[in-house]
């Protein structure tokens, strides 16, 4: 120990200086409990209380800097596909649906839809992709998922200008559940509308005819299902977004 | 008159308790999150002698349903936790303090003789400047937990932006693995801690929170209690 660590003090000083210090102690203590129910008492934002609401929203700023189209999802091989796809949730999908009547319905701008049928989809160039589908919960799976290039069907349909606008929304036949995405994410190569699951049509469960895979985001926002297609310059309404989940979910 | 005798800087016992806290939410915001996946267990083939966590655990501390809570808690006082840990570090590198706690050449056979007498084996401790030998493997332990915490919460935060970070610790649910045993490691450091500190007693807990030892005329100046 160094000399000049040593000082000198009265008995009183000391004391003194120990219960000013036990005071400062004490006031953080105070104040940690008071910020950590303070912040439990501020009005929810979409399920989330405002604050740390504001916090998902910086998180997505920061982290959304960080995308490139250039960052892939792994790709694995055939052989790493799992046998058994897991089902996680059915909302959307509980309505009575007429599959031979499904159209998809691109809406363009508001009052111009395009209806197009799933051959007309698959017409177009095809994509395949092998990746791990991560759920938000915490699971993961490698799955084989085929359909069209999200980028390509824009480029198809001329859309440009929409896919200008910043985001995407899309909705279930039944319209019980919508999510929305940003455009730069939609955009991204590896994002599909896809038709097919380990090389089959796409069973009911798993989003029969036409669904979303997006291996940027969770599983939450790969819609299973696709009703409508719409652009919106505003954030479009998000199902688990309403229940205090993050809109982002960028992986 | 007596003296007292510096020991932990203001800045030391400011990133010692202002993580207290912080560790604090992160855990049990990780524990919401790692309910709605909770698949980790201690056994073999069939048998578990451990599950991660006991469903006892979980009603207990009313974890299950609060994934989304738990998410936005973690995903917003990790900043806190990120920015206090490496404010810290570089506290470390540029007041020199990491020679008190970085281990030394000798550091690994001082600490088997530091356990050993902690374990009423060995008589005597090894001559130690402000940390024992044990105590600069712990500490510089858990700095270096604290990091591979960060680079395995990215890794699964991020895995596709940060690709080539999740494919270095070997995937995606490697790396989850890995940031929930870094959790125990850090639990059980944490218990250690406490427990040590029970030990050494009232002096030590208070030079932590007062910044300073006071040392009687009758003890020689090199004298420093067993700390933790």
């Amino acid at each position: 120990m160094q000399m000049e660590n040593i000082k000198i003090y009265t008995g009183k000083q000391i004391r003194n200086k120990t219960l000013f210090a036990f005071f400062i102690f004490f006031l953080f203590i105070a104040g940690c409990i008071y910020t950590w129910t303070w912040l439990h008492r501020q009005p929810k934002e979409q399920g989330v209380h405002k604050p740390l609401r504001k916090g998902l929203y910086m998180n997505e700023n920061v982290f959304s800097r960080l995308f490139s189209y250039n960052n892939l999802a792994r790709s694995y091989a055939k052989e790493d596909v799992v046998s058994k796809v897991r089902v996680n949730g059915n909302a959307g999908l509980q309505t009575p649906f007429n599959a031979a009547a499904w159209k998809l319905h691109l809406v363009r701008k508001p009052g111009d839809t395009l209806l197009i049928g799933i051959d007309e989809i698959r017409s177009l160039p095809k994509t395949e992709i092998i990746f791990d589908f991560k759920c938000i919960e915490g699971w993961s799976q490698v799955t084989h998922w085929g359909g069209v290039r999200f980028s390509d069907f824009i480029k198809k349909y001329n859309l440009d200008t929409q896919a200008g606008l910043g985001y995407t929304g899309l909705e279930t036949p039944d319209k019980k559940y919508y999510v929305g995405i940003d455009n730069e994410s939609m955009m991204h190569p590896q994002t599909l509308l896809c038709y097919e699951m380990n090389g089959k049509t796409l069973p009911m469960d798993n989003g029969f005819p036409l669904r979303l895979i997006i291996p940027v985001k969770y599983g939450v926002k790969h819609l299973k299902r696709i009703g409508t297609i719409f652009f919106s310059s505003e954030r479009p309404r998000d199902y688990w977004y309403e229940q205090g989940y993050d809109y982002y979910c960028g992986l | 008159m007596k003296r007292i005798i510096k020991k932990h800087s203001l800045a030391t016992r400011w990133f010692h308790w202002v993580n207290f806290p912080l560790i604090g939410i992160m855990i049990w915001s990780g524990l919401l999150i790692y309910w709605a996946n909770d698949v980790y267990r201690i056994g073999w083939g069939d048998r578990t002698i451990l599950k991660f966590f006991p469903d006892s655990f979980n009603k207990a501390l009313n974890i299950p349903f609060r994934l989304a809570e738990g998410m936005n808690l973690h995903f917003v006082f990790m900043w806190l936790f990120i920015i206090n840990g490496i404010l810290y570090v570089l506290y470390l590198l540029f007041s020199k303090e990491w020679k008190m706690i970085f281990p030394n050449r000798k550091a690994l056979k001082e600490a088997w003789q530091v356990l050993l007498h902690d374990l009423h084996i060995r008589k005597g401790l090894p001559p130690q400047k402000k940390y024992n030998a044990a105590q600069r493997i712990a500490y510089t332990g858990v700095i270096i937990m604290g990091f591979f915490m960060l680079l395995t919460g990215l890794a699964i935060y991020k895995p596709t932006q940060l690709y080539w970070l999740c494919a270095i610790l070997g995937g995606y649910e490697w790396a989850r693995a890995e940031h929930f045993i870094l959790t125990i490691l850090f639990v059980l450091f944490f218990i250690v801690h406490v427990i040590q500190v029970i030990i050494a007693g009232w002096k030590n807990f208070r030079s932590m929170v007062t910044g300073f030892d006071v040392i009687s005329h009758e003890q020689p100046k090199e004298h420093t209690e067993t700390i933790s």
